[in-house]
């Protein structure tokens, strides 16, 4: 029993690494520009097929890749994805920087629609689901009954490095200050002489950067996948951010192992078809009991 | 003298709004008559079910201004609970309507009430796992029949009429267009709907004078779960088979796009956008699979020219309308009312 829940919770780190990257960038877009952006889990969906492309491309004639390569081309992912994130920034939500919240949300409703049809009417994309071209040997270490590959771990250790990297970007740089600041009162940091919009951009870059990474990182280790991909994913990570305190960083790393070990214990007791009611229970129930999520700030509602 | 010429204006516009009514009603009640194209009729059908779906998300989006992305759940449990009770026990159509709502407003409440408290678009995203998790339950219980659904759902029984044609269907739905649009009409102008237009407008406003906003927000999201249970429970004799595929997050978005497109608020407008969301998709039917795409770009492009949807409702645009919406059709402050609209800026939508 002890044994099995152990098992639980090392696989639901494991997931949680997967959500973490993700709700981290919900979490950065809705703390700067109070926005849930529906279409997040879908730069990660778009990043999964662009890597795919990619990769495919890359490695015609080798039948498994070097990791040096994977590395590489998960570096050059993570910066299209950004790109087309801080794209989509400029051309749908800047425009719209004044409409109500209720016209932005559905404005991004509207344009995860357009990413998902977008991948679906893409030719050699599509409806069906696709063999990613790369997957980690089956070699690891037993913890337990478990097993994990290095693949695993590696997962997790890069997803750990990245969020680090976000929490020094954001705690400990001028730029970081500059997004605090126009969290914190956009106008007031206009008076301050930061650039609010290039700000911004830059967050949705991050963003979109890191649900890239996060793509590719799933490519490899589930080696499929599929262009709905992205909205399973997307509801899980804003759950995790919302878990965490949205618009906290630390907060979306908790709250992405947090909501892994309770979906991984959750679906071991139900069964695998109960996840995302597991994921929505644990929201609910949150919410009725501490709504600003774990280590989120209390903040005072503006009047 | 002035005043006079006004009010004959006014009379006049009302008198061929009215005229305007009459007419698209007396058009819409002669469709069967005119073609017996079922096809044309199904289309038709299909088109006023999502108006009712949709004015009953209006009451939610539109009035109150709260972001409901799962309102296709509330369908399901209507056309679930009627699919069950008729197979299973033998209830008639019309008696399961009750046990629906129940359940419906049940569900409303366990969601909304920790929901509403918090900013509006938490309620977006609850909203949203709740579908996805009636639509979870839909399809792993037994008693609703797995992936297949629940299937040869008897006939809707008035009197001693039964319903079994698709014109039959058509004119049962379109009773019950009629009956939500009058319904919202009559909402809108109550103290609820009142409320709920200075919630949407401005919520710490709203509070500041002393209207409850919790609770009404709760209200507005239970109203609109009983029009959805209503509309799903006579949705499944219609089309006498269902199952979990209809109710996922796709029609929940259709739903939202009928309000949106057609007008956030507006009844004529979210009756529009439902027809509109309706046959698009049907005259495109060749580009099969770029269709959602269509519908996406043009959905993004239209919030961003046009926040408020094509035909929205009269905007509030300024501080007078919203002073008197809280008052009513009192007349007395209506000069200083102006004034005050004329003085406070509207609210810049566009920059």
């Amino acid at each position: 029993m002890v044994s099995l829940l152990l098992n639980e919770i090392g696989n639901g780190i494991f997931l949680g690494a997967f959500f973490g990257l993700v709700a981290l960038g919900y979490s950065m877009v809705y703390g700067i520009l109070r926005l849930i952006n529906f279409a997040h889990g879908d730069f990660y969906m778009v990043a999964a097929f662009v890597s795919y492309t990619i990769l495919g491309a890359v490695l015609v004639g080798h039948s498994r890749g070097q990791w040096w390569t994977v590395l590489w081309v998960g570096i050059l992912v993570m910066i299209i994805t950004g790109g087309l994130a801080m794209l989509i920034n400029q051309l749908v939500y800047r425009p719209m920087r004044r409409a109500a919240i209720l016209s932005l949300m559905i404005a991004a409703i509207g344009l995860s629609q357009v990413l998902e049809n977008g991948v679906l009417v893409t030719p050699n994309w599509g409806a069906t689901y696709l063999v990613y071209p790369v997957t980690t040997p089956a070699a690891g270490f037993n913890l337990g009954s478990n097993h994990y590959t290095w693949g695993q771990l590696i997962i997790v250790l890069v997803s750990g490095l990245l969020a680090l990297g976000v929490y020094f970007l954001v705690s400990r740089t001028l730029l970081g200050k500059a997004m605090r600041a126009v969290s914190e009162d956009r106008i007031a940091a206009t008076l301050m002489g930061i650039n609010v919009d290039l700000v911004i951009g830059i967050v949705f870059f991050i963003g979109g950067a890191l649900a890239g990474a996060a793509a590719v990182m799933t490519g490899v280790y589930y080696g499929q996948i599929d262009y709905l991909m992205g909205f399973t994913v997307g509801l899980e990570a804003f759950t995790a951010a919302v878990l965490g305190g949205i618009g906290n960083i630390g907060g979306a790393v908790l709250g992405g192992l947090i909501l892994g070990i309770v979906q991984s214990i959750g679906t071991g007791i139900f069964g695998a078809e109960w996840a995302i009611v597991v994921a929505f229970g644990a929201l609910v129930l949150m919410l009725w009991f501490r709504p600003t999520g774990l280590l989120g700030e209390r903040v005072a509602r503006r009047m | 003298m002035l005043a006079r010429r006004v009010r004959a204006k006014v009379d006049g516009f009302k008198a061929m709004r009215g005229g305007i009514v009459v007419a698209v009603v007396v058009v819409a009640a002669l469709i069967p008559q005119m073609t017996q194209n079922q096809y044309y009729l199904g289309v038709a059908f299909q088109a006023e079910m999502l108006m009712c779906l949709a004015l009953g998300l209006n009451i939610v989006v539109g009035y109150a201004g709260m972001l409901d992305l799962g309102f296709a759940a509330f369908f399901a449990i209507g056309a679930y609970t009627t699919g069950i009770l008729s197979t299973k026990e033998h209830w008639s159509i019309i008696a399961s309507i009750v046990p629906g709502v129940v359940i419906a407003v049940v569900c409303a409440l366990i969601i909304g009430f920790p929901t509403l408290r918090l900013r509006s678009d938490y309620l977006a995203v609850v909203t949203l796992g709740f579908g996805e998790i009636i639509q979870t339950i839909a399809i792993n219980l037994n008693q609703t029949g797995g992936p297949t659904g629940i299937y040869a759902i008897p006939a809707l029984t008035i009197g001693s009429v039964v319903v079994n044609s698709n014109t039959g269907y058509y004119y049962v739905f379109f009773v019950l267009v009629i009956a939500f649009a009058l319904f919202s009409t009559r909402l809108r102008g109550s103290r609820l709907g009142r409320a709920w237009l200075c919630i949407r407008e401005d919520e710490d406003a709203a509070k500041a004078m002393g209207i409850n906003t919790n609770h009404y927000k709760l209200y507005a999201y239970v109203f609109g779960a009983v029009l959805g249970s209503i509309t799903g429970s006579l949705y499944a004799p219609a089309l006498t088979a269902i199952s979990p595929a209809s109710f996922g997050f796709s029609e929940s978005l259709l739903i939202v796009m009928a309000v949106a497109i057609g007008g956030l608020g507006s009844i004529w407008g979210v009756m529009f956008g439902a027809a509109v969301v309706e046959v698009f998709p049907e005259v495109f039917r060749s580009f099969a699979q770029a269709r959602l795409l269509v519908f996406g770009v043009l959905l993004v492009f239209l919030m961003i020219v046009r926040p408020r949807g094509l035909f929205p409702e009269r905007a509030f645009q300024g501080a007078g309308t919203r002073i008197r919406a809280l008052l009513g059709r009192t007349k007395i402050a209506s000069p200083l009312l102006v004034a005050a609209d004329a003085i406070v800026a509207p609210p810049t939508e566009d920059p």
